[in-house]
C-alpha cells in the first residue's frame, strides 16, 4: 500500500512536562536518520502525535519497516490523502479497506470532521463512507464495539486523511533522551539483552569487550561485532571497544589464589570499563548480571567487585529469570549468534570452585601485590575502537561477487 | 559443434567456474578448522547455504552432497529408515532415473513394499491413482518433476497436496532435469526433500543439494565427522558449495527468459520432425522446454547418435546413463511404445545458448545425413 502520510503516536513521552519537546525533537532527529537514504521526509509534530509527509509514496513499505524498531513510538498508522471529493474520499476507503482485508471481516467508519464547514456531519459520513465499502469489499460486517478493521476518516481543511491499520511501534523512549551508557558486552546471551532495555528506555550506547588471545579466538570478537551490529539496528549505529586483556588474566592467575581470580577479573574489567567511560562520557556501566545466575552474580560478589567503582551500575536483568532474557534474545534477533560456542574471557580461566562469597579485604589484600593500575592504563590505551552499523557484514560483502 | 546433450550435462558458466577457481585458490582452509582460514570457509559455506535456500524460496535445510544420485539416496534410505516405525509402504513412479528406482528396489529387498505408479501415454500418472495407492503405512512418496528421457512433467503441486491431504508422508521431488527450467517452489507444492544437481543447469560435476524441508529426520547415509548438521559427513566442498549457489542464482533469475527461448527451439524441431517420415516424436506436447525425445524406427537410436556426431552434433539415446547399456529404456516402455520406436529413440535436449539459428543448421545436417541410411533399410531386414 503506498501512503502519503504516516501517523505517529508518542505513548511514553507525552506524559513528560517541561522537557516534552526534547523529547519530540529527539524522536524527530532519529525517525529522520533511520530514513536518511530515502527521500526527504516532511515533519509536522503536535504535542500528542507527529505526521510525516512522505516525498515518496512508493516508499511506504521501507519506511514502515524502518519504523518498527524505533524506540518512542506508541503505535503508527499509514495514512492515505484524499481530495474533499466524497467520491475520492469513497474510492481512496475503499481501497485502503481491500489492502488490510486479511485483518478480518468486522468493520466500522470512524469519520473525525475538524472542518466544521464540511456539508456532510459526523453521522453521515460514517453512513456515506460505510455504505460505499460495503457494498464494494466483500463479506464485512459492521461492528461497533470491537472491529477488525477500523477505517478512521479526518476530514481536514485542506483534505481528506484516511488510514485503516494501527502498527505496533517499539515503545520506549527516543535513544538519547537518556544520555550515554557504557555496556559490558561478553558475547552470551545476557549483554546485549541488557542493552537493548537500556536503549528502549532512551539510553545510547557503547559497548567494551574483552578480548584475550590467544586464549579466545578471532571468532568469538566477530561474534561481539555481529552482536553489536545487531544491537545497532535500534540506533543507527554503535560504537565498541575491544580492549586487549590477556596480559591482565595472566598476571591475575599468577597473583591471586585461585578461587579469587574470577573475582578479580571482574574487577579489573570494571575498572577498564570505568576508564574507558569516562573518556567516552558515558554516565553509567550497563551489565547483563542476573541475580545468582554464576558465582559472580551473588550479591556478595557484586559487593566485592562493585568497590573498585562508583559509578552507576545498571542492571536491568537483575530480576530476570533465563528463560524471559532468551525470549527477549530471540525476539531481537541476537539468540542465534549470541549461542554460537565460542569461548569469552569469562569462561577461560575458571576456576573449578569460584568463590560466591568473596571478602572485599581479601580480595584487595591479594591485588596489592601487583601495580594493576599501570596495567589497566596499558589495556585502555591499546583498546581498538570500531563503530558498527547494522548492515555489518565486512567479510560477507567482499564474498558477495563470488555468488 | 552443436551440443544438443544438456540433460547429460551442461557445459559451465564461465562465472562459476571463476568462483569456484578463486575459492579453491584463495579459500581452501576446512571449514571445520577453528582457525581463522577454517572461520573463513565456514562463512563461505553458511552464506552459499543461505543463497541456495533463498532460490528454492523457503526457510528449510540445505544439505551439500555429490550431486543428484547422493541426493537422491539420501533423501529415499534417510526417510525409509527414519520412518519405518511408522509404516513400510512406499510409493515411486516407474518412469524414475536409476538413482531413484534402484534405492526402492534395494529398499524392496530389505522389506518395504514399494507401489510403482504407472505413466499414461504422455509419460505422466495419474492423481487418481496417487490418491488411492497412498495408505495408512505410507512413509514416502518420490516423485520426479521432469523425466530425463521424454521430458514429461509430473503435477507435483497436485501430487503434493494430495499427499498431504491423505496421508502423512513425506514427499521427495527429484528436480534434478526441472530446475531453472520450470519454477518449482516447495513450500507451495508440499515438498518435504527436493534433490538438485548442478551440472544440469550449467554448474559443475560433483556438487548437488539436498534440500529439506521439514523438521522430520532422515538417516545419515554417509557417517564420519558428522559435517552437514550430521546428514553427510566428509570435508565440506568450500567451492563446490559457493559454485552451485551461483549457478542457481544464474538459472533462476533467467529462468523466464530462458523458458521462452528453450520452448521456441524445441517446438521449432518437433514441427521438423513431425514433417520427416523416417521420424516419430515421442515427448507429448507442452512437457518440459529443453527435452524432445524423437525415435527413427527403422534406424537403432545408436545409429543415429554416431551418424550426426560426425557432423558435430552431440545428443544421445534416450539417457546418458543408460545408454551404453543394451537394455531397453525403461520409460519408454513404461510409455507402450513398439519395439522398434524404442530401439530407434533418440533425445534431444537443449541450453538457452543453442539459437534458433543452429537448429536451422541440424534441420539441414538432419536432411543430408538420415535419409541416405534409410536406403539400404527394408522393412523386412530389420
Amino acid at each position: 500500500m503506498n501512503a502519503e502520510r504516516i501517523l505517529i503516536r508518542y505513548g511514553e513521552i507525552s506524559t513528560k512536562g517541561k522537557n516534552r519537546n526534547r523529547f519530540i525533537s529527539q524522536l524527530e532527529n532519529n525517525i529522520k536518520n533511520t530514513l536518511s537514504d530515502l527521500k526527504p521526509v516532511r515533519f509536522d509534530s503536535g504535542r500528542d502525535r507527529m505526521h510525516i509527509e512522505l516525498a515518496d509514496a512508493s516508499e511506504t513499505e521501507v519506511v514502515i519497516s524502518r519504523l518498527k524498531p524505533v524506540f518512542g513510538i506508541q503505535s503508527f498508522s499509514p495514512v492515505v490523502k484524499a481530495s474533499k471529493d466524497l467520491d475520492d474520499v469513497k474510492q481512496k476507503a475503499v481501497d485502503l479497506v481491500k489492502a488490510v482485508r486479511g485483518k478480518g471481516d468486522l468493520f466500522k467508519v470512524k469519520a473525525r470532521r475538524a472542518d466544521k464547514k464540511y456539508p456532510l456531519d459526523t453521522n453521515e459520513l460514517n453512513l456515506e463512507i460505510g455504505s460505499h465499502v460495503l457494498r464494494n469489499v466483500d463479506g464485512l460486517t459492521v461492528e461497533m464495539k470491537k472491529p477488525d478493521i477500523e477505517l478512521v476518516v479526518e476530514v481536514r481543511e485542506e483534505a481528506v486523511y484516511l488510514s485503516a491499520e494501527t502498527i505496533q511501534g517499539a515503545g520506549g523512549m527516543p535513544i538519547g533522551t537518556g544520555n550515554k551508557a557504557s555496556l559490558m558486552l561478553s558475547g552470551g546471551l545476557d549483554s546485549p539483552v541488557a542493552g537493548y532495555q537500556m536503549m528502549k528506555r532512551g539510553v545510547e550506547i557503547e559497548a567494551i569487550h574483552f578480548f584475550s588471545p590467544p586464549f579466545t579466538s578471532e571468532k568469538a570478537k566477530e561474534k561481539v561485532k555481529e552482536l553489536t551490529a545487531i544491537l545497532s539496528g535500534f540506533s543507527g549505529s554503535i560504537k565498541l571497544h575491544i580492549v586487549p586483556f590477556t596480559k591482565i588474566q595472566q598476571t591475575i592467575h599468577q597473583q591471586v589464589p585461585e578461587n579469587y581470580t574470577m573475582t578479580s577479573t571482574r574487577r579489573m574489567m570494571l575498572r577498564i570499563a570505568d576508564e574507558i567511560r569516562k573518556k567516552t562520557g558515558s554516565r553509567a556501566i550497563i551489565t547483563g548480571e542476573s541475580l545468582g545466575q554464576v558465582a559472580s552474580q551473588t550479591l556478595e560478589s557484586m559487593e566485592a567487585i562493585n568497590a573498585v567503582s562508583s559509578t552507576p551500575i545498571l542492571r536491568p536483568l537483575i530480576a530476570a529469570d533465563k528463560t524471559e532474557i532468551i525470549d527477549i534474545a530471540k525476539e531481537i534477533g541476537t539468540y542465534e549468534t549470541s549461542i554460537l560456542p565460542y569461548e569469552d574471557c569469562c569462561t577461560i580461566f575458571t576456576p573449578a570452585a569460584p568463590k560466591t562469597k568473596p571478602k572485599l579485604e581479601k580480595v584487595e589484600f591479594y591485588e596489592s601485590f601487583v601495580d594493576f593500575d599501570a596495567l589497566i592504563q596499558e589495556a585502555v590505551e591499546q583498546t581498538e575502537s570500531v563503530k558498527l552499523t547494522v548492515g555489518y557484514r565486512a567479510q560477507e560483502q567482499k564474498f558477495e561477487e563470488l555468488f | 559443434m552443436l551440443y544438443l546433450d544438456n540433460s547429460a550435462t551442461t557445459k559451465p558458466d564461465p562465472a562459476v567456474l571463476e568462483s569456484y577457481i578463486k575459492v579453491t585458490e584463495q579459500y581452501y582452509g576446512n571449514p571445520s578448522s577453528l582457525h581463522g582460514m577454517g572461520e573463513t570457509a565456514a562463512q563461505l559455506v553458511e552464506m552459499a547455504r543461505k543463497s541456495a535456500a533463498l532460490y528454492l524460496n523457503g526457510s528449510g535445510k540445505v544439505i551439500f552432497t555429490s550431486g543428484g544420485t547422493e541426493s537422491n539416496n539420501l533423501a529415499i534410505k534417510g526417510f525409509a529408515q527414519s520412518l519405518r516405525s511408522r509404516g513400510n509402504h512406499l510409493i515411486t513412479t516407474n518412469i524414475e532415473h536409476p538413482s531413484v528406482l534402484e534405492v526402492f528396489r534395494h529398499l524392496e529387498k530389505e522389506g518395504f513394499a514399494v507401489t510403482y505408479l504407472p505413466v499414461d501415454e504422455r509419460g505422466v500418472i495419474s492423481i487418481d491413482q496417487l490418491r488411492s495407492a497412498l495408505k495408512k503405512e505410507t512413509i514416502l512418496v518420490s516423485i520426479m518433476h521432469v523425466n530425463n528421457e521424454i521430458g514429461s512433467v509430473q503435477p507435483i503441486e497436485e501430487a503434493g497436496r494430495v499427499i498431504k491431504n491423505h496421508s502423512r508422508a513425506m514427499f521427495h521431488v527429484d528436480a534434478v532435469q526441472s530446475f531453472g527450467k520450470l519454477p518449482i517452489d516447495p513450500d507451495k507444492a508440499g515438498i518435504d526433500a527436493l534433490s538438485l544437481s548442478a551440472h544440469k543447469f550449467h554448474g559443475l560435476k560433483g556438487t548437488g543439494l539436498l534440500y529439506l524441508n521439514t523438521d522430520q529426520q532422515v538417516v545419515s547415509q554417509m557417517l564420519g565427522g558428522s559435517q552437514e548438521f550430521g546428514l553427510r559427513s566428509g570435508t565440506v566442498h568450500t567451492a563446490g558449495a559457493v559454485a552451485l549457489a551461483k549457478a542457481m542464482r544464474l538459472a533462476s533469475e533467467q529462468l523466464e527468459e530462458h523458458r521462452k527461448h528453450l520452448i521456441e527451439g524445441r517446438d521449432l524441431l518437433r514441427n521438423f520432425f513431425e514433417t520427416r517420415e523416417e521420424a516419430e516424436v515421442v515427448s507429448a506436447n507442452d512437457q518440459a522446454p529443453h527435452i524432445l525425445a524423437v525415435s527413427v524406427p527403422l534406424l537403432k537410436g545408436e545409429v543415429v547418435v554416431h551418424a550426426l556426431e560426425k557432423m558435430g552434433v552431440y545428443l544421445s539415446t534416450s539417457s546418458a546413463c543408460s545408454s551404453r547399456i543394451t537394455k531397453k529404456s525403461h520409460v519408454l516402455k513404461a510409455l507402450g511404445l513398439s519395439d522398434d520406436v524404442i530401439k530407434g529413440a533418440f533425445r534431444i535436449s537443449l541450453s538457452p545458448d543453442v539459437s534458433l539459428n543452429d537448429l536451422e543448421e541440424f534441420k539441414k545436417i538432419w536432411e543430408e545425413v538420415i535419409p541416405p541410411l534409410l536406403e539400404g533399410v527394408k522393412r523386412n531386414e530389420r
